[in-house]
């Protein structure tokens, strides 16, 4: 569930000539192309609804997700069933089931767009290294982002967290520390490539500085690239953190995260199945428009696909 | 070697280039790209290299801006040595040989404007930002481009637009040589000729020296006042444009001359040429010509020409020019 489509990935970039963001009327094609999308714009859509949801969280949320109801019991002590007070029902604490999905956003997207903007800076800056200097120093980091690969990565992160002890920092850097080997080595083909072409010989025969070369000519090529994996990284790093919760091993509790919550309702599951589904749907939608999103921007990117529409 | 080293900007003597190929089973063996390459260029001269795909002259470019590391021989810059330089020392030598390169739509970077392309060179330079602007108008009315191009993007322009704004950022530092390495052969016939005649002005107001790379012999003979002839690394022809293209003494150079059809080929008998160029990791043994010369002569298969002057001025590495030419005269009658 964690692997990403990476040899669809590098095919479509491999080939490419990375200039369609300079393309003047990129922008203007690209919402054409939303607007026929429907899937792509609700994807969009959705993901800025979650932002909204993310930031506004005391604002929308009914209750105190913390707080524990005397109403939200019955009286045998199981959870409620939703209602008119508690839309999404109460869990087994009696404490109500939306106001905790909301708050849960806030970890989710926090996670998943910390975690992944780190990633893609490491990932980019030992990926543009390796790529562009070659040699030895290519060999070495690309031997321990083989190494950081081979791992499992969920393994890999319950082993890092076993350690360094479960906190939100924690999770963000351990999902960072296993996710930038992806970036990192599609990166590094894309380097190898870019220097490659006369304008980088060309900037390097006026004696242009290497660092200034980077800046200027090797990383602005490279953007394609970082948004559609870091999309796809977002996802990624959502689904791990809410594994890693579901193990117990993630936010801390009593913080609401939505892999906590499907852990806890799956003891329910028969009585109370709620529980489950409302985080379970909410963490499949965010995935999946995530992903959506991420095969959206794959495909406007790509300047093949983008010669047969102009 | 008469000549002050002042008047020679560039000296080249006795440049290799050699590749490694590594094999994934086996040993590594060396593709000798370029072999004992030697030649001269003026200021204000244009050096013309010639030869079929492989041959060797992109190589000589690339190792004489440094791009490749050259294996063996000297280059030396208003007789100084500037061979395997570092750091600052590099930096400032590059500023004096600048090349144009072959792809009008990949030596240009897409994400840059002509102005910030331009720019790059002028910082390069030493120029401070807040003059950028008036040299970069400058530059472009001097490869006649209107000044309205500076803000525009590579894929606005068209293919001799493109060139035109290489050549400019090539200015742009003032260099003593540029290198044309295939400048040309990417544009239409007409945009040639205009982008030509560009070059040659150029090269009257600034006595800019120009090493000029081409296939194409009709666009050397424009452009050259002398030519060297590679074939599989090493020059077996040179000599001023006029000696060889009215006089070609090697089978080889007649032959590509007699394949240009604008180019008159009349007092020569016409060579065609059959097969391809060998390998150049597994060259034929003695002359690498010899399996594809018509005038091959039982020496030429042991034992490789040397690059001797002949009766007119140029060289020619060649048994049989350099054994008095009678067996081409002979078979030249009975034709």
């Amino acid at each position: 569930m964690i692997n990403l489509p990476e040899n669809e990935l590098n095919a479509a970039f491999t080939a490419s000539e990375p200039t369609v963001l300079s393309q003047p009327n990129f922008w203007r094609r690209a919402g054409r192309s939303l607007l026929h999308d429907p899937i792509a714009l609700c994807s969009f859509a959705f993901i800025a609804l979650l932002a909204v949801v993310a930031i506004f969280a005391p604002l929308i949320a009914p209750d105190d997700p913390l707080r524990q109801f005397s109403n939200g019991l019955s009286y045998v002590g199981a959870p409620v069933s939703p209602n008119g007070h508690f839309l999404l029902g109460t869990d087994a604490s009696g404490r109500d089931v939306l106001s905790r999905l909301i708050f849960g956003v806030r970890v989710s997207l926090l996670v998943g767009v910390v975690a992944t903007g780190l990633a893609s800076l490491i990932g980019v800056v030992i990926g543009t290294v390796a790529g562009y200097v070659g040699g030895v120093t290519e060999s070495i980091l690309m031997r321990f982002t083989d190494m950081v690969l081979s791992f499992p990565i969920l393994l890999f992160c319950v082993a890092l967290i076993a350690v360094t002890g479960p906190s939100t920092r924690n999770v963000v850097l351990v999902i960072a520390f296993a996710y930038w080997t992806y970036l990192a080595r599609v990166v590094r083909g894309q380097v190898l490539s870019i220097k490659e072409r006369e304008f980088v010989n060309a900037a390097r025969t006026l004696g242009v500085g290497h660092v200034k070369i980077i800046r200027k000519h090797i990383i602005p090529h490279l953007v394609p690239t970082i948004i559609v994996y870091g999309t796809l990284g977002v996802a990624t790093s959502i689904l791990i953190e809410a594994s890693l919760s579901f193990l117990g091993i993630g936010v801390p509790l009593p913080q609401a995260s939505w892999g906590e919550m499907i852990s806890e309702g799956q003891q329910y599951f028969q009585s109370a199945p709620w529980l489950l589904v409302a985080p379970g749907v909410a963490l499949i939608l965010t995935v999946l428009a995530f992903n959506l999103a991420g095969d959206w921007l794959t495909d406007i990117l790509d300047p093949a696909v983008q010669e047969v529409g102009s | 070697m008469t000549t002050p080293a002042t008047d020679v900007p560039l000296k080249v003597e006795g440049l290799k280039v050699y590749f490694r190929v590594r094999r994934a089973f086996g040993k590594a063996r060396s593709i000798k790209a370029v072999n004992d390459v030697s030649f001269e260029l003026r200021s204000g001269e244009t050096l013309g290299i010639a030869g079929e795909s492989g041959s060797g002259k992109s190589s000589v470019a690339r190792s004489l801006v440094q791009l490749t590391r050259p294996t063996g021989g000297t280059i030396s810059l208003s007789g100084a040595p500037v061979m395997n330089l570092t750091g600052q020392r590099l930096k400032r030598f590059r500023r004096r040989m600048q090349m144009v390169y072959q792809d009008p739509y990949d030596s240009l970077d897409p994400r840059i404007s002509v102005h910030d392309a331009i720019g790059e060179a002028l910082s390069v330079r030493g120029l401070a930002r807040a003059e950028h602007k008036g040299e970069v108008i400058q530059l472009l009315e001097r490869v006649k481009l209107p000044a309205s191009v500076a803000e525009r993007y590579p894929n606005q322009l068209s293919g001799g637009q493109r060139q035109r704004v290489s050549i400019a950022r090539a200015l742009a530092v003032n260099p003593e040589i540029i290198i044309c390495d295939e400048a040309v052969a990417a544009l239409d016939v007409s945009i040639r000729a205009q982008v030509l005649n560009l070059l040659k002005d150029i090269q009257h107001d600034t006595g800019v020296g120009y090493l000029f790379i081409s296939h194409d012999l009709s666009t050397l003979r424009f452009m050259a006042d002398h030519v060297a002839i590679m074939y599989v690394g090493r020059i077996v022809e040179h000599g001023t444009s006029e000696e060889v293209f009215s006089n070609p003494q090697h089978p080889y150079t007649r032959a590509l001359i007699a394949a240009v059809p604008s180019v008159t080929s009349r007092g020569h008998r016409r060579l065609k040429l059959s097969g391809e160029p060998p390998d150049p990791g597994n060259p034929p043994s003695g002359c690498p010509f010899h399996p594809r010369c018509p005038e091959a002569i039982d020496q030429c298969r042991t034992e490789r020409p040397e690059l001797l002057t002949t009766d007119g001025a140029q060289k020619v590495a060649c048994h049989v020019v350099q054994l008095g030419r009678t067996r081409v005269a002979a078979s030249g009658e009975s034709a």
